[in-house]
């Protein structure tokens, strides 16, 4: 059973795991858009690299982890719903973002 | 008292000046209009005119209503000096120890509001039921286990050291529950144990002497406890004796990474 600290702990060092790898995202949106790469392009230069599928993965892996964190104290702290609810689809919110992560990863890469 | 760090809230120290009246403001003499809230959380207003005086607290004022205006309004104080938190009331908007505020600091042209506290059930007219207050400071685990027996020779500790100065600027704390009534999340999160409490809780994680000072950190973390914390600062803005509940929950908050201080 994972208890507070722990949950707290998750979403702090998985904020701090996004921070730099939302603005190399970002950064990298907007490169491929200036320079107005097309989609074959940019497939052209992700697929087969170890760097950018090491990269998105755990791009995902912060996001499964942080995201439905945030979301689980938003509906503590909003909702009437039992802790059990609220953790029930906290959890299944972290599959589904986790599973339609890494299969975009897996088409990229 | 420990400096306190640039990125805590400091306390309000104008809520403890002599204020004197602005231009504009009622003077000695003038007539008071003074709202105050009866009944219990479905009660209402009820107005009362009161005469400004040079010296003049909120609780005088209180006071004045009951003896010569509302013998049954009910209200709470005991020491009259800022020692004991009794009559702790929301007095225009903010929580406040009416003994230690003068009226000046807080009129609004001539208009004063006085109501209990917020976040508490309210008894009648003035008077909160504190029990909510005082269960949630012993579920985040506030109370002092001892390491020695009244057989056992005294801990000898340092009042120089680093541990001990960390929890004397937090050890002040006379459960007035004024912070209990400022913080919005209390007020929205049923569950969150309060600012007074997290202070406890980190004067005990200071403390040699405290038998369970290993587990303050999950008892810290339990649902409701400092992760609840939005980091407002109204605790420290309002709390009268200048302490810093947002310093106390920020250093419980460090202590799920770095773990807890050295007491040694």
């Amino acid at each position: 059973m994972i208890n507070g600290r722990q949950l707290y702990l998750a979403q702090r060092l998985s904020a701090v795991l996004l921070v730099p790898l939302v603005l190399i995202h970002l950064a990298l949106i907007i490169i491929a858009v200036r320079n107005g790469l097309s989609a074959a392009e940019i497939l052209g230069r992700t697929r087969g690299s170890l760097l950018w599928g090491v990269f998105y993965t755990l791009f995902v892996l912060a996001v499964a982890v942080h995201v439905p964190l945030g979301v689980r104290n938003v509906m503590t702290e909003w909702t009437r719903l039992q802790p059990r609810v609220v953790d029930a689809f906290c959890l299944l919110f972290c599959l589904l973002l986790l599973i339609a992560g890494m299969r975009a990863v897996f088409a990229v890469v | 008292m420990t400096s306190k760090t640039s990125d805590t809230v400091q306390p309000d120290r104008s809520q403890h000046d002599h204020v004197h009246a602005q231009p504009g403001q009622a003077q000695p003499g003038d007539r008071l209009e003074v709202s105050i809230w009866r009944g219990k959380r479905d009660g209402g207003f009820k107005q009362y005119a009161v005469e400004l005086r040079e010296n003049q607290t909120v609780l005088d004022i209180v006071t004045e209503v009951q003896r010569q205006h509302e013998p049954s309004l009910a209200y709470r104080f005991a020491c009259r000096v800022g020692v004991c938190g009794s009559c702790a009331m929301t007095v225009n908007g903010a929580p406040r120890w009416t003994c230690r505020t003068h009226v000046n600091q807080v009129i609004a042209g001539n208009q004063l509001t006085i109501e209990p506290l917020r976040h508490l059930p309210v008894i009648k007219d003035l008077v909160c039921d504190l029990a909510p207050f005082f269960e949630k400071w012993q579920k985040a685990g506030g109370t002092f286990k001892p390491t020695k027996s009244r057989l056992d020779k005294p801990e000898p500790i340092d009042p120089q050291s680093p541990a001990r100065k960390t929890a004397n600027a937090a050890i002040e704390c006379i459960n007035c529950a004024v912070c209990y009534s400022a913080c919005d999340v209390v007020g929205w999160n049923n569950d969150y144990v309060g600012p007074a409490a997290l202070n406890r809780l980190w004067t005990l994680a200071n403390d040699k002497r405290h038998a369970d000072r290993e587990q303050v950190t999950d008892l810290a973390f339990q649902e409701g406890g400092c992760a609840s914390c939005h980091s407002h600062g109204n605790c420290t803005r309002h709390c009268p004796v200048e302490l810093s509940p947002s310093q106390s929950i920020a250093a419980l908050k460090k202590s799920a990474i770095f773990g807890l201080p050295d007491v040694e």
